[in-house]
């Protein structure tokens, strides 16, 4: 064995495996044209191959597959929301996600950790009681849970009352998970791949033309496409994509950061998430603590981070968590988010024909993957908005039926 | 840490400051529709670019006005509101005042 391994350390040609066929020429025309090839993109090609036989499709990107907000979120899963029509839509999804390793035959390192949403003050109990009930009737697994019983669930987690905000409870919804968020991506493109849908990384959609109010096709920089339909699916862009197919979308773009220490032994058995210190951690398989905390202050399309951002999360991390006070950062990033006015995302038909929108993905948009490219595939296929997206309309911000999900949706509150 | 210059305060932290939204024109409150209303409420242009932005000196809770690019965030003017709005604008509903 070790002299199998020299020679091929010393071999001039390596027998590497290729699992993504390499860009093709753009065809005149496709059935379905998918702009933006991250995750919810690649998920939406992957069911329409998969479930409704439609394969004539072209996933387009300006960069390369995966590499914007599939890459940059932190990877938590969870379906403890506030709004019904939220938790059954997440949960949907997390029951998706368990099982995509072997629907894809392509392991996500999906983890089930359980998920602590820390309260600090009385209203922030509310809240977690709230929504422990709202869950629980929809057969979601949530409660509140009190100090004692969270020292039992994270024994290192600081519990201390001498501290600026003691934790008085928590909300515990323990199917609460993490997965590797770019396998995530790979998957759903190689097996879309598979059945003959085209991937086309590097390839920028400049206009959006329309025939009689109907989406007729899209120019890229390398060339014409005409379309029968369009998922847009591009996340921190959506408003200028969407300027393009003619119309506003009620989204601000906001930069969300987040970064990783140095790898440590495991210690964190859950996902610790505070609303009042604007704080979320978990511990990825290879040791890092993931971080990140509130969306920045004001927008800006941008994936720089910042100092401030990096000092305001440590001093809170380190209230929770003061024996970490030597660990070093090893990385910090930001990732353009679309926020919605009732932080809910805007899925479903637009004022276009034929153009369907995956958008107004602020910080809950990687846990969304699987349902929302299954729900977005139907649509597709079918013509007909599943009941199960038809709540995140583009039309409820004019009839003013917004689906208040902040309590539930970010740390940011 | 990053200056943003207040017309009335001076160059500033802009962590005292609080982000109010784009600059849009406002359509009149009793003669427009609920859909202009909506869309007036809700929507953004959302402009990857130069964009006229409310901001406010939260400790002297003062509103103002920047130009700022949201791509590089280079802050280009900072100018009181004043120079763009030159009327008083009134709310009166058209019964009176909404009565009660």
């Amino acid at each position: 064995m070790p002299f199998g391994l020299l020679k091929y350390g010393l071999s001039r040609r390596y027998p590497v495996e290729r699992q993504l066929p390499p860009r093709p020429d753009l065809k005149p025309s496709y059935d379905v044209v998918i702009i933006g090839g991250g995750g919810h993109g690649l998920a939406a090609a992957y069911y329409l191959s998969r479930y409704h036989g439609i394969t004539d499709v072209a996933v387009l990107d300006k960069g390369y597959l995966g590499g914007g907000n599939t890459a940059r979120n932190t990877a938590i899963i969870r379906s403890n929301y506030l709004t019904p029509e939220g938790v059954a839509f997440y949960d949907e999804s997390l029951r998706l996600f368990r099982g995509l390793s072997h629907e894809l035959d392509f392991n996500i390192l999906y983890s089930e950790r359980g998920h602590l949403t820390l309260a600090h003050t009385d209203a922030a109990i509310r809240t977690s009681r709230w929504r422990a009930e709202v869950n629980t009737h929809l057969g979601v697994e949530s409660r509140l849970v009190f100090p004692e019983e969270i020292a039992r669930i994270e024994p290192t987690l600081n519990l201390s009352r001498a501290t600026r905000y003691p934790v008085l409870g928590a909300l515990y919804h323990v199917p609460g998970a993490v997965a590797r968020h770019d396998a995530v991506a790979w998957g759903y493109a190689i097996r879309a791949a598979e059945r003959g849908v085209e991937l086309h990384p590097k390839t920028e959609v400049t206009a959006i033309e329309q025939t009689g109010g109907r989406v007729s096709a899209v120019v890229t920089d390398r060339g014409r496409i005409r379309c029968g339909a369009v998922i847009q699916a591009v996340a921190g862009m959506s408003s200028v994509v969407a300027k393009m197919a003619g119309f506003r979308l009620p989204i601000r773009s906001i930069p969300l950061q987040a970064c990783v220490s140095q790898p440590l032994k495991p210690f964190l058995n859950t996902i610790v998430v505070s609303g009042s210190l604007h704080i979320y951690v978990s511990q990825s398989s290879r040791g890092e603590l993931v971080m990140g905390s509130a969306s920045d202050p004001y927008p800006l399309y941008s994936s720089r981070s910042s100092l401030e951002f990096a000092e305001g999360l440590m001093a809170h991390i380190l209230e929770l968590f003061p024996f970490l006070g030597e660990v070093k950062l090893m990385r910090q990033w930001a990732g353009v988010t679309d926020m919605t006015p009732d932080f809910a995302p805007v899925m479903g038909l637009s004022p276009l024909a034929g153009y369907y929108l995956d958008a107004g993905w602020g910080t809950w948009g990687f846990k969304a993957t699987p349902a929302c490219g299954l729900n977005m595939a139907a649509l597709v296929a079918t013509g007909e908005v599943p009941d199960r997206i038809a709540p995140f309309t583009l039309d409820r911000f004019a009839d003013l039926r917004l689906l208040g999900e902040k309590g539930a949706a970010s740390v940011g509150h | 840490m990053k200056i943003l210059t207040c017309p009335l305060n001076g160059p500033r932290n802009i962590a005292e400051f609080s982000y109010g939204g784009e600059v849009t024109a406002m359509p009149d409150p009793n003669g427009c529709s609920d859909a202009e209303w909506a869309d007036h409420l809700m929507m953004a242009d959302n402009t990857a670019g130069i964009v006229r932005e409310w901001w406010c000196h939260i400790a002297s809770a003062y509103w103002f006005i920047a130009e700022r690019n949201t791509v590089t965030d280079e802050i280009i003017r900072t100018y009181p509101a004043s120079e763009v709005f030159k009327q008083r604008i009134d709310f009166d509903a058209p019964d009176g005042g909404g009565g009660r």
